[in-house]
């Protein structure tokens, strides 16, 4: 098992650095612009010059990785906040992004697993139809759309919620408090309904492949009622794909949805990458897409590991 | 001896005699007979199956009727083509003239005004029935066919001053404009008017006397004070007039010596065919003259005046074309390389999956950012798009193909073809990859939904730009629609259908499909 993780990870490191560089290239030969104000030009060109911006591209790369490795310098903004480090700016957006996307997942897991359980215990009952039809339209209609229906509704009809999330100075001050939380509420609305009709799907279609097993039957034969031999048995086998589903959604949360950030003007990760094109401030794009890929990746890695974990059959078969 | 025996131990009628046998079928050829029925191959054998799935059938008429709609709108559409725009009426609501006296789709929109406003709103109807300036009431005014307020809802007091709620015609509430003509125009609008009887010129508006709140605004035909209430001078001095008072408003045109209104004003220019003249103009009727018909967009305009139903079916065009191109493409692709993949196995399988892996590493968003930035000007938004797509859209698709091969490559058919002597490519097109056919066309089906909700993100987002004066796709129109719902959520709430329409009947569709092809499924049904 220790040899196989440690496989995967080496594997994910070097994809990693292929997407990385291929990147490093076409971002770099992108020209740069310069800030209007005319002694921040010769400030910012002289900065340029020093940090190697000139030189050629392979050594150009070669800086890079050493600044990485180094120093975990993933170079500088140079205009979406002024010289600070990008590695900062990027962390700096991510508390809000994963806030909102955890609040999400936390209210999605609960409803989702609890309809999925419901219409796989009730299938081709009506609460399995009115399950099943919901979650098809649910899956299948596009984020924004919820989230302008959240946004009708919970502020221009009902007048319940703000119509952004607050900013920082609004809420306190900090991401924590109860104002920053309240104005959390719509977006979190608008991503989990998409989350919880997955989540629906995915565990009614494990739940009725395993409660029509053979080990169901014998657990019925042997004298357990039908609600013993679905939670003791049916339900710990279908969550075997389920719970990796569930850690992999855990670590998509650090991506989480740029169209919901930027329409409810969330300040997290995936505003800031939009951001980081209009502005073309490539140090920060370039560190926000190592994020993206990194994050991806890891999702993927867990996701296989997580299964040796849970499964032994699966670790074995692993040997 | 033995046989004889026997023969005399039989009954006595079974005893026939040798002589009246006679062959059957001597000198005839012997063949199976021809089945009654007709064979029943892989895809009617899916489509009968398709055809028991309401929800998918349902679903394919749907994508059908929306295909239909793209293709066909702008076709019987003979009034105007896709480039047809007004800026005045850019942002209005649905409007039909059939469907405006049941009280839908009138152009209408319900708004807060306070008493000036409504009376300004009010009176553009009263100036319309004023075309001489011999004066109109209030009655004539409220029932004119110009009348932009349909119907107040409500009254209520707000901070000590009556609030109105009232729907208003979005297209009448343009009103009254000035417009710079020549004279030759002028002279065919006079002669448009005395031909159709539609008054398009109105009598221009003394804007010097102290009586005319705004010189630009052509609405303020009435007499106002400095805070543009309207005001009546009959008794010798300024005395404001409110909604109820009955008191008719008081006109403010610009009279000649013998107390005529004027309908032109020169303004500049030489000669008689270059020289401008200052008309006011109501704009509902000088549509009318421009265009020969009223305005009348069933799903209303959008943000720069076209026609929003005829944005919509180009929009429904490019959007599927893109996404049946990128569907293809990752079809051929993916087919071919998870085939050589799945087929040869080995070192050839790993290296190719190692190339897929780490391709399918790269976040579809930055890719299409990257490819945009780099292309889209030397290539075109579109073609950037599809390639963005493609590069990474080809891998499921592959390591479906893959898997299937695995499953068949050592089936005994595929033995016995080779044994005869096939080659690899004729195994691989002609015994295998049919067999899989059926769960590739089932993913390249379920990518359209997924490259349209990816287009309509990009958009969204900003990070690809596909809207032109002919050209847009549904993102576009969302996007644009973005900033401004609020206020036109006809903008936000027609594309969104159409687009949620689309994602959720191709789901269906796909997933009809895959239980029509999958075999696994045979018998399952009841």
């Amino acid at each position: 098992m220790a040899k196989y993780v440690l496989k995967r990870i080496l594997l994910m490191f070097f994809t990693l650095f292929v997407i990385t560089t291929i990147c490093f290239v076409l971002i770099r030969i992108l020209p740069r612009e310069l800030p209007q104000d005319k002694n921040q030009q010769a400030l910012i060109l002289a900065r340029w010059e020093a940090l190697g911006y000139n030189e050629p591209l392979l050594i150009q790369y070669g800086i890079y990785l050493r600044n990485i490795f180094t120093a975990w310098d993933f170079g500088t903004s140079w205009s979406i906040s002024m010289l600070t480090p990008a590695w900062e700016v990027v962390m700096d957006r991510l508390l809000p992004t994963v806030l909102v996307n955890l609040y999400s997942l936390i209210l999605s897991i609960p409803f989702g697993i609890g309809l999925g359980v419901l219409a796989a215990i009730k299938k081709n009952k009506w609460q399995d139809h009115v399950i099943s039809t919901l979650v098809m339209l649910f899956v299948s209609i596009p984020s924004y759309v919820y989230a302008f229906l959240v946004q009708y509704f919970l502020y221009f009809k009902l007048g319940w919620f703000p119509l952004n999330v607050y900013s920082l100075a609004d809420a306190g001050g900090s991401w924590f408090t109860w104002k920053m939380f309240y104005s959390m509420i719509p977006p979190v609305f608008a991503l989990s309904f998409g989350t919880i009709a997955g989540l629906t799907r995915f565990t009614r279609a494990e739940l009725t492949e395993t409660l029509t097993s053979d080990y169901m039957l014998l657990a019925r034969t042997k004298g357990l009622t039908r609600a013993q031999a679905t939670t003791r048995h049916a339900l710990k086998n279908a969550m075997v794909p389920i719970l990796p589903m569930i850690i992999s959604s855990f670590i998509g949360i650090l991506g989480g949805s740029m169209i919901i950030e930027q329409i409810f003007s969330i300040p997290g990760v995936g505003q800031l990458y939009i951001r980081s094109i209009t502005f073309r401030d490539y140090d920060v794009f370039m560190m926000d897409s190592i994020f993206y890929t990194f994050v991806g990746l890891l999702a993927g890695i867990v996701v296989d590991i997580s299964y040796g974990f849970i499964d032994p059959r699966i670790r074995m078969g692993e040997k | 001896m033995d046989n004889e025996n026997k023969q005399t131990n039989l009954p006595e009628e079974t005893k026939i005699p040798k002589e009246k046998f006679a062959f059957a079928n001597v000198g005839e050829k012997l063949s199976d007979k021809k089945f009654d029925t007709k064979p029943i191959g892989y895809f009617k054998d899916a489509w009968i199956r398709f055809r028991k799935n309401k929800a998918s059938v349902v679903a394919a008429v749907i994508i059908l009727a929306i295909v239909l709609y793209a293709i066909f709108v702008p076709l019987f559409n003979f009034r105007y083509d896709a480039s047809f725009m007004d800026t005045y009426y850019s942002k209005k609501g649905p409007r039909n003239l059939i469907l405006r006296e049941i009280g839908i789709a009138d152009g209408g929109m319900t708004r807060d005004f306070n008493e000036r406003a409504l009376i300004k709103e009010i009176a553009k109807g009263i100036g319309a029935e004023d075309a001489d300036g011999e004066g109109a009431t209030w009655e004539e005014g409220k029932d004119s066919y110009y009348q932009p307020i349909l119907k107040i809802k409500n009254e209520y007091m707000q901070a000590g001053k009556t609030v109105y709620s009232a729907k208003i015609d979005t297209y009448l509430e343009v009103g009254f404009l000035y417009r710079s003509i020549q004279q030759s125009e002028y002279a065919n609008i006079v002669a448009w008017q005395e031909e159709t009887g539609i008054q398009v010129l109105y009598p221009l508006v003394d804007t010097a006397n102290g009586y005319c709140y705004d010189a630009t605004d052509a609405n303020y035909w009435y007499k106002t004070d400095a805070k543009a209430n309207p005001v009546t001078t009959k008794n010798g001095e300024d005395k404001s007039i409110s909604l109820d008072d009955g008191v008719p408003l008081e006109d403010n045109y610009k009279r000649d010596a013998d107390g005529n209104v004027i309908y032109y004003e020169y303004t500049g220019g030489g000669d008689a065919t270059t020289a401008q003249y200052k008309v006011r103009i109501l704009y509902y009727n000088y549509y009318r003259y421009v265009n020969g018909f009223e305005p009348e967009y069933i799903f209303g305009t959008d943000s720069q005046g076209y026609d929003l139903a005829l944005r919509l079916a180009s929009g429904i065009k490019l959007s599927l074309l893109v996404a049946i191109s990128v569907s293809l493409i990752n079809f051929l692709i993916g087919a071919i390389y998870g085939a050589i993949e799945g087929y040869y196995g080995g070192a050839i399988d790993l290296f190719l999956e190692r190339i897929a892996d780490i391709l399918s590493g790269v976040p579809f968003i930055v890719v299409a950012t990257l490819f945009q930035i780099h292309l889209a000007a030397s290539w075109g938004p579109i073609p950037s798009l599809l390639f963005a797509f493609v590069l990474t859209g080809w891998i499921g698709t592959s390591s479906r193909v893959r898997t299937q091969f695995y499953r068949f490559k050592n089936q005994e058919y595929v033995m016995a073809a080779r044994t005869l002597g096939a080659r690899d490519r004729r195994i691989i097109w002609k015994h295998i990859f049919p067999n899989s056919l059926g769960t590739i066309i089932t993913s390249s089906v379920l990518v359209i939904p997924s490259v349209i909700f990816s287009e309509s993100m990009l958009s969204f987002l900003g990070i690809i730009n596909l809207g032109g004066s002919t050209m847009t796709s549904l993102g576009t129109l969302l996007s644009d629609a973005s900033s401004i719902w609020t206020n036109y959520p006809h903008l936000m709430i027609i594309p969104a259908i159409v687009i949620s329409l689309l994602m959720i009947c191709f789901n269906l569709f796909g997933n009809g499909l895959r239980d029509a092809f999958n075999p696994s499924l045979r018998g399952v049904e009841e």
